[in-house]
């Protein structure tokens, strides 16, 4: 049955009319219209609908919606402040870090995800936390290296 | 010497390309064009009979229909200075839109950050046969340098007159005509002011050669990049429309299976549900995707299924449904087999297989369709925006002019987007439910329902004198495709030709068509050839090849890559392949570690040295460059799409293995600009070499050869013993 369901959603406070078992990520899509997170294999397979949720890296098709009330969301749309990129989101622009850019969404939360929790990560662990995200495009080595520009910046910002 | 040993087949026939449809005039009158852009100065681009013979038409009498005389790109550069060209090209991220936005600029001596590419529109752009075969480059990118060209003679001619001068003199840089023996100038803006002129292209315009360019060439960052780091860039999946419904597709349990009951009572008894039943097409649509699938669910039907063949006797079932005869276009013979064979020092006999797999872009196929007034909208991510156009108008009865398709800038297609069917999906659902309907396939659908790059059996007799020379070569590729068929190597005897069989599955385009496949074989066929005659692999190449283009990839790629490897630890292999296709030239080597005991296959390092010509954007080039030899990995090594009576039955990203970071090793792409040839496309050529130059790498490694791809879905099966 469907009801309200109060998101916290860059910061802001969403109401969403859906059934609380309804994918987190169909209800940013299709009831909120935050379409920068993206469908790609509906099974938490690909990262294309990666999000934080109380600022971790969670797949965003696979947590219904009525369990992602409780915490903070942060997608694609939020990390832009003021007109300014994000560091991540300036490196993976600096860096040519896309092709399709279908994937581009969900890598850059991840390696926010990444970088929040270890903010000098070796190639290794870029590697291992990028794992679950898919891009067929093989535009890795750059990802890889727009990651390692972003943490350096991040660093030297403070 | 170049090339004379070299068998020339037909161009490519794209063979597992889908027919296009009728050719079509365009329809967007010069009036409508002015009013639309507002004034200012249009070129129009006539294709030339043999532009439009390559760009139409990839072989002849492979389409029936009238090649098309009509104009092939426009261009338009408007009262404030800004300039916008139009092309039925579809970005796909192989950075078309930037490449060709940077050709207009260096053109037309404009800043590159004035033009905008207006692409893949059938109702704004020109006829395009689609964004397929690496053709982009070769065709598109010549005809707007050419109406860029006639635009910036226009404006020149326009200054001349308003200055009462002769044109000679005259100069074009910066958006702006200047006169040095005055020191007066006019922006484009100024001279374009209050004019609707339009002209047609003459028929040859000198352009500017590669070794003047100013803006191509450049390692240009991608126009518009920020709208997708921010997300703002709408895919097709990503549309709204007032009043749009959520359709889905209730599929058949199997492939071919036809309906033979059903009833949807209880289906239509749910509230703002829209059920169509159109022969074997079940659909529904609402005002949400769990909605339309409840209703689907809700449907009661049955299936008459057919048997079908599995993955399991794939390949014997291709050599066993070969079609008597091949027409003589599929084979060319020069000298004698036989008699090379009996000459030969060594012979070698191989077969080869090859499994289908998926595309598997990211963003699956998706629709939306509006209808308005019997006129019928549709966005999707296509390669073939004009041919989903035609679908569409055959399936619905209407006119061309009536329908309008048109492509976002899409989510990947890899040769895997050619065909409408999300697109006469949701045309068909919009149609009954009086509502735009938007229709995104799910994952298991796209690798179900969509097509496989063709599965295929390749056999291989050759001969070699005892001094390392090719003396006989005997070709078969049963199904695969004819792309990259004919060796490159001078064998003086030869026999190469192409069977087609029955295949059990949907089969079309794929990123390289069957020159993986092809390459594949030869190359793993070259490195055994080498063997037999104790020779070090590239030289034996070199020894058998003319090709200069052809030499100094496989040289630029082996002195990059430290060419041959020094072994210094257990399990390490190195690998080298090479050849020619779609008019670029690649040599991949490859190093390989091989786990002893797990039998685990690591790629380590792949260089890949690749010539196209003149290269427009070197940061987009090495992007596909590197973008292609990772996807070939995952072919090469571990995908196959597995079937069963009908049924795939690894149709997830689960149970279907794409690379991922753990599978990239360090890649080093080695990029020759020939300023002096012309740019060729790079989008498909630098997969090729990849598959069989790791192949020669675990070969090197284990003394194993492995003749089946994907050559290591579960590692190597040495290990297993």
């Amino acid at each position: 049955m469907s009801k309200p369901i109060v998101l916290l959603i860059n910061g802001e406070s969403c109401t969403v009319q859906c059934d609380p078992e309804t994918p987190l990520l169909t209800a940013l899509r299709d009831e909120l219209g935050l379409t920068g997170t993206k469908y790609g294999c509906g099974e938490g397979q690909c990262g294309a609908c990666t999000v934080l949720l109380g600022g971790a890296p969670r797949r965003s098709c696979q947590i219904p919606v009525s369990a992602a009330a409780a915490k903070p969301i942060t997608t694609i749309e939020g990390l832009e402040k003021d007109r300014q990129l994000h560091p991540v989101q300036q490196a993976f622009l600096d860096a040519g870090a896309f092709q399709c850019a279908y994937c581009t969404s969900g890598m850059i939360l991840s390696s926010v995800g990444l970088l929040s929790a270890n903010p000098n990560p070796s190639s290794a662990d870029i590697i291992q936390y990028l794992q679950g995200n898919i891009c067929r495009c093989g535009t890795h080595p750059r990802i890889i290296e727009a990651v390692h520009q972003a943490a350096k910046s991040m660093r030297e910002r403070g | 010497m170049m090339s004379s040993n070299i068998l020339k087949f037909e161009p490519e026939p794209e063979r597992y390309e889908f027919s296009a449809g009728p050719m079509h005039h365009f329809d967007l009158a010069r009036r409508d064009f002015f009013k639309l852009l507002g004034a200012g100065i249009a070129v129009f681009a006539v294709a030339k009979d043999s532009l439009a013979k390559q760009e139409t038409a990839p072989t002849r009498g492979f389409h029936q229909e009238e090649l098309p005389k009509e104009i092939t790109a426009w261009l338009h550069v408007g009262e404030d200075g800004n300039v916008t060209a139009f092309t039925g090209k579809v970005e796909i991220g192989q950075n078309i839109r930037t490449s060709l936005a940077q050709t207009v600029a260096d053109e037309l001596r404009v800043p590159f950050e004035s033009v905008t590419m207006v692409t893949a529109d059938t109702a704004l752009t020109p006829f395009d046969f689609g964004t397929v075969g690496s053709r982009s480059m070769p065709t598109m990118s010549p005809q707007l340098r050419r109406v860029s060209a006639a635009a910036r003679d226009l404006l020149v001619s326009a200054a001349a007159r308003e200055w009462k001068v002769a044109t000679e003199g005259l100069t074009a840089a910066d958006g702006k005509v200047s006169d040095p023996a005055t020191g007066r100038s006019l922006r484009y803006g100024e001279l374009a002011h209050g004019k609707t002129l339009a002209q047609n292209l003459p028929a040859e315009d000198p352009v500017t050669p590669a070794n003047q360019w100013r803006i191509a060439g450049k390692p240009i960052p991608k126009k518009d990049g920020r709208s997708f780091v921010t997300g703002k860039h709408e895919y097709t999946p990503d549309l709204h429309r007032p009043g749009m419904l959520y359709g889905k597709v209730l599929r058949p349990p199997s492939f071919g299976a036809t309906l033979t009951s059903f009833d949807d009572k209880a289906a239509q008894a749910m509230n703002g549900v829209v059920i169509v039943h159109d022969g074997n097409f079940v659909g529904a649509a609402a005002a949400n995707e769990r909605e339309a699938s409840k209703a689907l669910e809700a449907i009661h039907t049955e299936w008459k299924e057919v048997r079908q063949t599995s993955s399991k006797e794939l390949f014997s079932y291709l050599k066993q449904n070969a079609k008597p005869s091949s027409n003589e276009r599929s084979r060319r013979v020069k000298g004698s087999v036989e008699e090379g064979l009996s000459a030969a020092a060594h012979r070698l006999d191989a077969s080869y297989s090859i499994a289908f797999i998926a595309h598997a872009p990211l963003e699956p196929r998706a629709a939306l369709a509006e209808w308005s007034e019997g006129k019928l909208t549709v966005w999707t991510g296509s390669q073939r925006p004009f041919a989903v156009r035609d679908e569409l108008a055959d399936a619905f009865h209407v006119s061309e002019n009536n329908v309008r398709v048109i492509v976002p800038d899409t989510g990947a297609a890899y040769g895997g987007k050619h065909t409408g069917d999300a697109a006469l999906e949701a045309a068909r659902l919009a149609r009954a439910a009086g509502h735009p309907v938007k229709v995104v396939w799910t994952r298991e659908e796209e690798f179900t329902w969509a097509y496989f790059r063709p599965a295929g059996v390749i056999e291989i007799k050759s001969g070699i004198a005892a001094d390392g020379t090719l003396t006989a070569w005997e070709f078969h590729n049963y199904n695969s495709g004819m792309s990259a068929i004919e060796t490159p190597y001078a064998v003086p005897n030869q026999h190469v030709e192409f069977h087609t069989t029955e295949c059990p599955l949907r089969s079309g385009s794929y990123r390289g068509l069957a020159a993986t496949a092809n390459f594949f074989a030869r190359e793993s066929h070259m490195d055994d050839l080498a063997r037999a005659v104790r020779g070090e692999p590239l030289e034996f190449r070199l020894k058998n090849l003319n090709e200069p283009r052809l030499r100094a990839v496989f040289e630029a790629a082996a002195k990059s890559f430290g060419w041959p490897g020094k072994k210094t630890q257990e399990g390490q292999g190195f690998g080298i392949a090479g050849g020619l296709e779609k008019g670029g030239y690649v040599a991949t080597c490859a190093e390989v570690a091989v786990d002893r005991t797990s039998g685990a296959v690591r790629v380590v390092r792949l260089t890949t040295a690749f010539e196209c010509g003149a290269i427009v954007n070197p940061d987009g080039l090495r992007n596909q460059v590197i973008g292609a030899n990772i996807q070939g990995l995952g072919g090469a090594l571990f995908e196959a799409i597995e079937f069963e009576n009908g049924r795939i039955t690894n149709r997830r990203f689960s149970s279907y293995r794409v690379p991922r970071f753990r599978d990239v090793p360090e890649i080093d792409a080695v990029l020759l600009d020939r300023k002096d040839l012309p740019s060729a496309g790079a989008g498909e050529t630098p997969i090729m070499g990849v598959a069989p130059a790791i192949g020669n790498a675990i070969l090197d490694a284990t003394g194993t050869r492995l003749r089946n791809l994907p050559m290591a879905p579960q590692g190597l099966p040495l290990a297993k013993s």
